[in-house]
């Protein structure tokens, strides 16, 4: 194979990444911008990082958006684990039906969902709140947990269950002891997709939250009508920062556990 | 193992109240109008073709968003070629580099760009001072694309150009050597080896990639909003104009039909030529 690198697949690997990266670059660095300014340089500052603080509207969209995000994730996880669990040990035809409706969600435009939901809030006489947004997200949360933990089933030995229960466990022991150990790194992967969709959605919390109850996109989004404060970059700059060293610290530990399992197999 | 079974009940009325009965609703909504009568109103006025407006911005979207689909294509493809030719260790690392811009707010990336692009923005004025060191007849001209469609183009490109490479990059990096060195050993050269080997072996990611980047792209109102400024509105955000403005949910419930049945189709069709295990399991 050809090892050598072209320096023109070096340039052209470059340019992508300005392009990917230039807008975060910009956002970071003027979120330390001693002027409001989004265009111009005026010196270093943490201003915007302690009005951050002391922003209530900011700071409850915050918590709000993480409170949504941890609950409706619990939720989907056991739902999504329980519905995984049953279309697994149901008919082929039942299975194919509930897996086409569940993959609804994830087809379907953002736009289309939000609309759904909210004219079913509005019919069953819901007010539009905290407890809508909940179940707007435990809805488009639960396809993933179920997709995450699928194939764990089936690389499950049956024997296994069945030899627990033969030997005198109840379904519910044999459940915990025996198929929750090897089916939970599909469930922990399903609850982390659920977690960062439910963040990062904009547009079903758009359409089925309140007035009075903000996340931050929604929250982002009303303040790109009137101008985006410098706060909002300081606080997506703590996120970005956040996100990140959580990512290398998984990144690291898993590829450590990847090289324990491999010195163990020898 | 019956009992088993019984876990999916809580599921299957959860599935049937929040999936099922909302599509239904929209639906029923869309043959309604502002007084709950049942009509065909609101189909008649978005497929009238003596004032096709809403028409023209489903057009829009379409166009727009297949010229962004293009441009990830060209742009994609290269840069997955070349990440799948780099060595196990060091691709997994660039990779990641490509999934890491989502994990911040899409909102505020793309209004990011709006500093950026501006007419007084750091595109131009990085433009002006490379001018200051040119000769007055090679001047660069400035950049004015915002509220245009190529700046919606842009956001639409820089949105999705990830879920463009990944998918072909994972197919690409699971093509068997062997193939590659068979044909190599056959005395094809290396244009070849690619025309008759390698890009056929990667369609289903490209095609992927292609419902990965065209069905949002189609669907969205925020890039068009920020962006695009009022006049280049595409059908997201009529849609989403008759709900949160006009109050036209009868109609509004309409263009959602079209557009769902749109994205069905598409699917369906995309589907018959897309390999099961390709991208999506490294975005989600």
């Amino acid at each position: 194979m050809n090892k050598r690198r072209h320096p023109l697949s070096v340039l052209y690997s470059v340019c992508i990444f300005l392009f990917l990266y230039a807008p975060i670059v910009v956002l970071i660095v003027f979120s330390f911008n001693e002027s409001k300014s989004r265009g111009r340089w005026a010196g270093f500052s943490l201003r915007w990082y302690q009005e951050l603080f002391e922003n209530s509207t900011l700071m409850d969209a915050l918590k709000t958006t993480l409170a949504v995000a941890l609950i409706s994730s619990a939720v989907a996880v056991i739902i999504g684990t329980a519905a995984a669990l049953g279309l697994h040990y149901s008919k082929k035809r039942i299975r194919n039906l509930l897996m086409n409706i569940t993959s609804l969600p994830m087809i379907n435009a953002d736009i289309v969902t939000g609309i759904s939901l909210l004219l079913l809030f509005t019919f069953i006489g819901l007010k539009l709140g905290f407890v809508s947004l909940l179940l707007a997200h435990i809805t488009f949360n639960i396809p993933y947990v179920i997709l995450s933990v699928m194939p764990k089933l089936t690389q499950l030995d049956n024997n296994t269950f069945e030899a627990a229960l033969d030997l005198g466990a109840t379904p519910l022991q044999a459940f915990f002891k025996v198929m929750l150990p090897e089916i939970s790194p599909g469930i922990v992967t399903g609850f982390i997709l659920a977690f960062t969709m439910s963040i990062d959605d904009f547009v079903i919390s758009f359409f089925t939250t309140g007035a009075d109850v903000n996340t931050l996109s929604v929250a982002i989004y009303s303040m790109t009508r009137r101008g985006i404060k410098p706060e909002i970059n300081a606080l997506s700059t703590l996120m970005f920062i956040t996100v990140l060293t959580l990512l290398i610290v998984v990144n690291v530990r898993s590829g450590r556990d990847v090289q324990k399992r491999e010195k163990e197999r020898r | 193992m019956k009992k088993i079974k019984l876990a999916l009940i809580p599921y299957s009325a959860y599935a049937l109240i929040f999936i099922v009965a909302p599509i239904l609703l929209i639906v029923l909504y869309s043959f309604q109008d502002t007084s709950g009568a049942l009509t065909l109103d609101n189909y008649l006025r978005f497929f009238d073709f003596s004032d096709p407006v809403y028409l023209k911005v489903l057009w829009r979207s379409i166009r727009l968003a297949f010229i962004s689909t293009v441009i990830c294509l060209i742009l994609g493809y290269p840069m997955a070629y070349i990440l799948s030719k780099l060595s196990p260790r060091v691709r997994g690392t660039i990779a990641f580099l490509f999934i890491l811009p989502m994990w911040m707010n899409f909102l505020l990336r793309t209004y990011s760009w709006m500093s950026l692009l501006e007419r007084t923005g750091l595109i131009n004025t990085f433009i002006g001072w490379i001018n200051g060191f040119l000769p007055a007849a090679v001047q660069i001209p400035s950049l004015n694309i915002m509220y245009t469609q190529w700046a919606v183009v842009l956001g639409n490109v820089y949105n999705f150009l990830p879920f463009m490479i990944l998918p072909i990059y994972t197919v690409l990096i699971k093509i068997d050597q062997s193939l590659i060195e068979a044909a190599q050993d056959l005395g094809a050269s290396r244009g070849r080896v690619f025309r008759k080997v390698i890009f056929p072996l990667s369609l289903p990611g490209v095609v992927s990639g292609i419902s990965m980047t065209f069905m949002p792209a189609v669907t969205t109102f925020v890039i068009s909003r920020l962006l695009g400024g009022g006049q280049n509105a595409l059908i997201g955000d009529t849609i989403e104009n008759q709900f949160k403005v006009v109050g036209d949910w009868g109609f509004g419930s309409a263009m959602s039909v079209v557009l769902m049945i749109l994205i069905l189709i598409t699917m369906g069709f995309i589907r018959r030529f897309e390999s099961d295990k390709t991208g999506r399991s490294v975005l989600m």
